[in-house]
């Protein structure tokens, strides 16, 4: 008879959510309580630094290119022996939607994403960040990563003198 | 004061009436046609006759007016500007047929004047006794005819096979 | 006609009283059904404003008042302002007609606690109720939105296909009682409720005032994934919040009836007749949440089929059995 089959199912489906009604809720009250996400949550973004203490941004744009909102601009600017360096450095993050695409596309790890998911202001623009606030003292998640260590500053170091740099191939030779 | 109330709501029916036939818009006259309904009920309850006055809102502002205004909603008839005064053919048989009416009620008004006196309450026990003992036959007829008619809409609305 | 003060001044109080306790049940009901339907679904509900967020509905009221009360182009103003209003007045006059505790004598007068007893208050109900039909119909016709139309046309026909089947399924209780009036229903089932007699007509008549209330799994007209908010779409403010409070007080409305002409009314043993009255209103109440909280909604071809195919023919089989059996009986 599909009639009592239907009835059982309908009661059965009362049945589990009358205990549900007496189950223990499951909300986190946000304010209050507070949840701590896993340490690769991908929210504020920061820039870090290696561990020399220099900044590790040398203003590629390839995070810039790499956003797809465009939330991230700066102008780069070269320092003393070609060094390059981020004159500004600026992300919107009223625009950015923490999809984690710049720290993916950063050659040095400079942009890196944290746990910190609590970025709320009255004003639209207090969610403009600037580099003083996006630099922080540390070296986030590689911390003995040095990007100028492997490749050297600018093309004035001659090729192969980096740490853990190969000699360049002889491309005419082809002895070993 | 159930004389005034009486005429109040006279007045209140003459006037929904009058509005719903000239009003061109159909669901404005539905809506007056329903007060005029609900006034008229609650004369009936003055009257002494609460069956009645339950059965008016009950059949004819609750199912007959529903019914026409489903119609009106679903087949988008509520054009007020496409309707057009009756010509003089199609007022003459309503003028004569009004004629008759309030000739009808104005006699009966001559004889018996005065207010409308409530003496006697009909029981819903009486009531059900006349309807359906005296006037059984007539009933029944009535009733199957109303059959004709879910046979009939049963045949119209039927599923045509290919 | 002669009236006694007194009489004209117990009559206003005990309007003042069920207008007070039914608008106050009603808002608290939409914040029961807030809670329930949140420890349903394994949450907290609303628990900020005030203890345990008992002050939610006196928010929510502040919040409707000062809304804007928006009217769209095109729509037809009167009709617009005079729907939220046919929608929620029956739902409160029909509980004029039941009865919600036993008679009490005050001041040498002996006071039936119902507002009007009418011997035709049974049919009143069903008057009532399928007037209220024209709040659903108005609002939505008169709102000039395509969502708001499609959702009063479905309701016009859901009222009145499951009017059909309510009123069918009160036959039975009339036939036991022999009376329309709701004072001798509550009296005659002083012995035994009329849900012994009649299972299958109580199932059917809540089965239909479920759809008369457009609750879930009946909430078509509202439908909120298909059609928006059904033929309250474009209404907003204290508009909106009398087309929401009339839902409660229908709900509260239908749950008394369900309980007078089933249940016995206020009939019941140890407790006084109030306390048992106001918890059989307050259980059916809860039965609507708790469905609301469990069922998914029905097609509208379903809908259709159930109430015209299955409801009407078995509430006149089920008049047809008990005819027999009370001619049977003698």
């Amino acid at each position: 008879m599909t009639i009592i089959k239907d009835i059982y199912a309908l009661l059965t489906g009362m049945w589990i959510t009358w205990k549900h009604i007496f189950r223990q809720p499951v909300t986190i009250q946000y304010p209050e309580e507070k949840r701590q996400p896993y340490p690769r949550y991908r929210a504020r973004i920061v820039l870090t630094r290696d561990p020399d203490g220099g900044e590790r941004c040398v203003a590629c744009q390839l995070c810039s290119a790499a956003c797809p909102v465009d939330c991230i601009s700066m102008q780069s600017a070269e320092g003393e022996g070609g060094r390059r360096y981020a004159e500004w450095f600026r992300i919107n993050f009223a625009r950015c939607i923490f999809c984690g695409l710049c720290a993916e596309a950063c050659p040095t790890l400079a942009i890196q994403m944290t746990p910190d998911f609590e970025i709320c202001k009255r004003d639209i623009m207090d969610l403009l960040y600037e580099k003083e606030d996006l630099l922080i003292d540390g070296c986030g998640k590689s911390p003995d990563y040095n990007f100028y260590r492997h490749t050297g500053i600018g093309v004035t170091q001659p090729r192969g003198n980096g740490a853990g740099e190969n000699r360049p191939v002889d491309v005419r030779s082809l002895m070993p | 004061m159930e004389t005034y109330l009486f005429y109040i709501l006279a007045v209140v029916t003459v006037i929904g009436t009058l509005l719903a036939i000239t009003e061109k818009h159909p669901v404005h006259a539905i809506v007056y046609l329903v007060t005029s309904f609900f006034s008229l009920a609650v004369i009936f309850f003055l009257l002494a006759a609460p069956l009645i006055a339950m059965f008016e809102v009950i059949i004819y502002a609750g199912a007959v007016m529903v019914l026409f205004m489903f119609v009106i909603m679903m087949l988008d008839l509520g054009r007020p500007d496409e309707a057009t005064l009756p010509t003089l053919r199609q007022w003459l048989l309503p003028t004569f047929l009004g004629v008759i009416i309030l000739v009808s009620i104005g006699s009966v008004a001559v004889s018996h004047y005065g207010a409308p006196s409530a003496v006697h309450e009909v029981s819903v026990k009486e009531f059900a006794l006349i309807l359906f003992q005296k006037y059984a036959v007539a009933i029944e007829i009535i009733s199957m005819q109303l059959l004709f008619a879910v046979v009939g809409a049963l045949y119209l609305g039927r599923r045509r096979t290919p | 006609m002669n009236y006694d003060p007194i009489d004209i001044a117990l009559t206003l109080g005990k309007i003042a009283l069920v207008f007070f306790v039914i608008l106050t049940m009603a808002a608290y009901m939409v914040f029961a059904e807030r809670k329930v339907l949140a420890w349903v679904q394994d949450r907290k509900g609303p628990n900020r404003v005030g203890p345990f967020g008992l002050l939610q509905p006196l928010a929510d009221l502040i919040k409707l008042l000062t809304k804007e009360d928006f009217r769209p182009i095109g729509a037809d103003k009167w009709l617009f302002y005079l729907a939220p209003a046919m929608a929620a007045i029956p739902a409160i006059m029909i509980f004029a007609v039941i009865p919600f505790g036993a008679p009490l004598t005050l001041f040498g007068h002996t006071v039936t606690l119902q507002v009007a007893d009418l011997n035709v208050g049974l049919l009143l109900f069903m008057a009532l109720s399928s007037i209220a039909v024209y709040g659903v119909a108005l609002g939505g016709w008169a709102s000039n939105s395509k969502y708001a139309l499609l959702g009063s046309i479905r309701g016009l026909a859901q009222l009145i296909s499951y009017e059909l089947s309510m009123g069918l399924a009160l036959v039975p209780v009339v036939m036991l009682a022999r009376s329309f009036r709701l004072s001798d229903i509550v009296n005659a089932q002083s012995g035994c409720w009329f849900i012994v007699y009649q299972p299958l007509a109580f199932v059917i008549f809540l089965i239909s005032i479920a759809a008369e209330c457009k609750r879930i799994p009946f909430d078509l007209p509202e439908a909120e994934g298909e059609l928006v908010a059904g033929f309250h779409t474009e209404y907003s403010g204290m508009r909106f919040g009398l087309f929401f409070v009339g839902e409660y007080i229908n709900i509260i409305v239908l749950g008394g009836l369900a309980a007078t002409f089933f249940l016995g009314g206020w009939h019941g043993p140890w407790l006084p007749p109030f306390v048992w009255f106001s918890g059989k209103v307050l259980a059916f109440a809860f039965l609507f949440i708790w469905v609301r909280g469990t069922l998914p909604r029905l097609r509208y071809d379903q809908l259709m089929h159930f109430g015209w195919k299955i409801l009407t023919p078995l509430a006149l089989i089920n008049i047809l059995v008990t005819g027999w059996w009370m001619v049977l009986r003698g």
